[in-house]
């Protein structure tokens, strides 16, 4: 691990076939704050390949939700160029990234950052409202979307009706329903309860199954461990880039999640038992 | 996305935020109807007098003792009063087609069996029907040889006969007025309001049975009626001349146009005045839009990152906000008019109101512009942030 250091900086795990989705070269960002000027990113170089599931790993401060804000063009690079389906993307104005956004980049926020008071189907209808397919068709794929995470009979329900786990599935209808090339995930199990943050993976593992492109941005080694490859990110830099060895499959802890369940934990029975009594 | 979307995402927008979109309309509401119904009560006021002085009659010219312009008239301060010698003299000297007719008003009680009845006695000679125009219901009005007789003769108004004799005709009964008897020739219809107070509930007799029954020689006015509207002017400096050697200044003439314009600037001034009050409510109206709009947009900061994430360009965020202040705004000033017009007719019964077309216009694009300006504004500094500024919105 430790020898692969110097060369970690330019990352190119990619299989021989498999074509670059989104491509970072030299991204740098500083922040001005107070005069004193912080590298939150300092010159990263990362290929995303199709159909791969990714994590970006690395301690808070490390500069990895910054390089998410930046790849998923939410944010600007200060250098650098982020290059999506081969298109530089970098110097495009506001309203055309709004359409690349739209059109081919998927968002799931720690904070699942739905519409307040709006039902999951509105919510999930969303960004086809804006890329302009009429409102039939855009149902009916908002409805398809909704039923793939498994909340086809949550529809009408409002975010405020739904469990973390539920509002984060919605999330994840929402950005896959334009069938982006790539979705971006921000810690997107960090505000669930371990189990709903099993479920969750499990989503994001089935559908990269299907051939989504995924980045997952965590700090935590359990969840990074459900991709096949993980960047590792450092004060702003790319310290190591690995492919994982012994995936986790969420789908298999699930399973085993619920035999536990079926047999019974004796611990908790004891403590429910205590508190009965 | 086409207007048809944006507005049905403006729409949606509003309907999940019930409570903001109402507190944001009831600042155009109480704007929009507070100006509609003090205009209205202003102009309804206005109309009122100025109608009940042209029901006057009309080419009238009033004299009155005392000089107006210097602070004088109003009779206590006079020194020199009118006589019916100089209603002799003016009809004399003035063509014999124009009607000189004395007017004297005096409050007086009175009295039909047990009944009383505190009221104002107005008292002229036989000229005033044709100038005042007065419509008999029953009886007559007094005659010149009555006026000459100082004959204890009444005509009275519509009021004065349903309060002392209700349902009865009242021609030839008997009426007491500060203790001495009269007889009733004759009653007159409703005619509302006037400058002298009101006309219904006046009794009317011969200004020398005034005279005598108040114990003066003196008259409150002299009005003239010229027979050609274009003399009036004319007459009028005739009158001057006419009273000049005898009361120098110490006398004021009027025409009835003048009386009408004094009062008519006056009301206009009081409208003017109400619109200036409902103004500075509409000036609150407004901050209170301004206020919910500057909110309601930081507080929508997040949302606004969530859009543009997903997609939104500028001009969506812009055009989603601009339509949900059109929609509010308009929403809220069709109320504020409907709340308006519907209660100045409910005030009708206690304040004469008319609602004018540009208190309602002002009042709705007054309140409209504020809340898509204060609405537009802070949106479109807030469709200009970058999507993560907007979502890391707190």
């Amino acid at each position: 691990m430790v020898e692969r250091f110097g060369e970690a900086a330019k990352s190119t795990s990619c299989p021989e076939e498999a074509r670059v989705v989104l491509e970072a070269r030299g991204v740098t960002k500083r922040y001005d704050l107070e005069g004193i000027t912080v590298h939150a990113l300092c010159g990263v170089d990362l290929e995303v390949c199709e159909a791969q599931m990714l994590a970006v790993m690395g301690p808070s401060g490390s500069g990895k939700s910054t390089l998410m804000h930046i790849i998923g063009l939410l944010d600007h690079p200060t250098d650098g160029n982020v290059v999506v389906e081969g298109e530089d993307v970098s110097r495009m104005a506001p309203n055309d990234l709004a359409a690349v956004r739209n059109k081919r980049i998927g968002f799931v926020f720690q904070s699942f950052n739905l519409l307040p008071r709006t039902t999951a189907l509105s919510n999930v209808e969303l960004p086809l409202i804006y890329a302009g397919i009429p409102m039939l068709k855009r149902t009916k794929l908002a409805r398809e979307s909704l039923e793939r995470v498994g909340l086809g009979d949550r529809l009408g329900h409002f975010s405020s009706q739904l469990s973390g786990g539920q509002q984060q599935r919605v999330a994840i209808a929402r950005a896959l329903v334009t069938k982006p090339s790539i979705v971006l995930a921000d810690e997107p199990t960090g505000n669930l309860d371990s189990r709903s943050g099993i479920e969750v993976m499990s989503v994001l593992q089935e559908f990269n199954r299907q051939g989504v492109t995924i980045v997952v941005v965590t700090h935590d080694a359990v969840v990074a461990r459900h991709a096949e490859r993980i960047v590792h990110l450092k004060d702003g830099c790319v310290v190591h880039d690995e492919l994982v060895k012994d995936r986790t499959i969420a789908e298999d802890k699930m399973r085993e999640l619920e035999a536990e369940e079926a047999s019974g934990f004796p611990e908790s029975q004891d403590a429910s038992g205590a508190t009965r009594a | 996305m086409n207007l048809v979307e944006s507005i049905r995402i403006a729409i949606r927008a509003l309907n999940a935020n019930k409570v903001r979109s109402a507190l944001t309309m009831l600042g155009v509401i109480i704007g929009v109807a507070a100006v509609i119904l003090l205009v209205a009560i202003g102009t309804g006021v206005q109309e009122e007098v100025t109608g009940s002085i042209e029901g006057l009659g009309s080419n009238l010219i009033f004299a009155f003792p005392g000089n107006v312009e210097e602070g004088g008239g109003g009779g206590f301060s006079v020194t020199k009063q009118f006589t019916l010698e100089d209603v002799t003299l003016l009809e004399r000297r003035l063509g014999t087609s124009d009607e000189v007719v004395p007017i004297i008003q005096s409050p007086a009680t009175l009295k039909v069996g047990s009944r009383e009845l505190r009221t104002t006695i107005a008292a002229a000679n036989e000229h005033a029907d044709e100038v005042f125009t007065s419509t008999y219901l029953g009886g007559r009005g007094y005659r010149r040889s009555e006026v000459a007789a100082s004959a204890r003769v009444i005509v009275i108004g519509s009021k004065v006969k349903d309060k002392l004799f209700s349902n009865t005709d009242p021609v030839g009964k008997k009426l007491d007025v500060n203790g001495q008897q009269f007889t009733v020739i004759g009653h007159i219809a409703a005619q509302g309001g006037s400058l002298t107070g009101d006309q219904d509930n006046q009794v009317y007799m011969p200004v020398t049975t005034a005279q005598r029954l108040l114990g003066t020689k003196d008259i409150g006015a002299i009005v003239v009626r010229a027979e050609d509207p274009r003399s009036v002017d004319m007459l009028r400096l005739r009158m001057q001349q006419i009273l000049r050697p005898k009361f120098g200044d110490e006398f004021s003439v009027f025409t009835q146009e003048e009386t009408l314009g004094i009062l008519t600037q006056l009301l206009g001034t009081l409208t003017f005045m109400l619109a200036g009050i409902a103004g500075i409510s509409l000036l609150v109206g407004g901050i209170g839009i301004m206020n919910i709009m500057l909110v309601s947009v930081s507080e929508r900061t997040r949302e606004i990152g969530i859009r543009k994430a997903v997609g939104a360009k500028t001009y969506d965020i812009m055009s989603q906000f601009v339509i949900e202040a059109v929609v509010l705004s308009i929403a809220g000033g069709a109320v504020g008019i409907a709340l308006g017009w519907g209660g100045s007719a409910a005030l009708r019964q206690w304040v004469p109101t008319e609602v004018t077309w540009w208190a309602v216009a002002l009042a709705f694009f007054f309140s409209a512009a504020v809340g898509i300006f204060f609405g537009v504004y802070p949106a479109y500094r807030a469709s200009r942030l970058d999507p993560i500024d907007a979502l890391r919105y707190e």
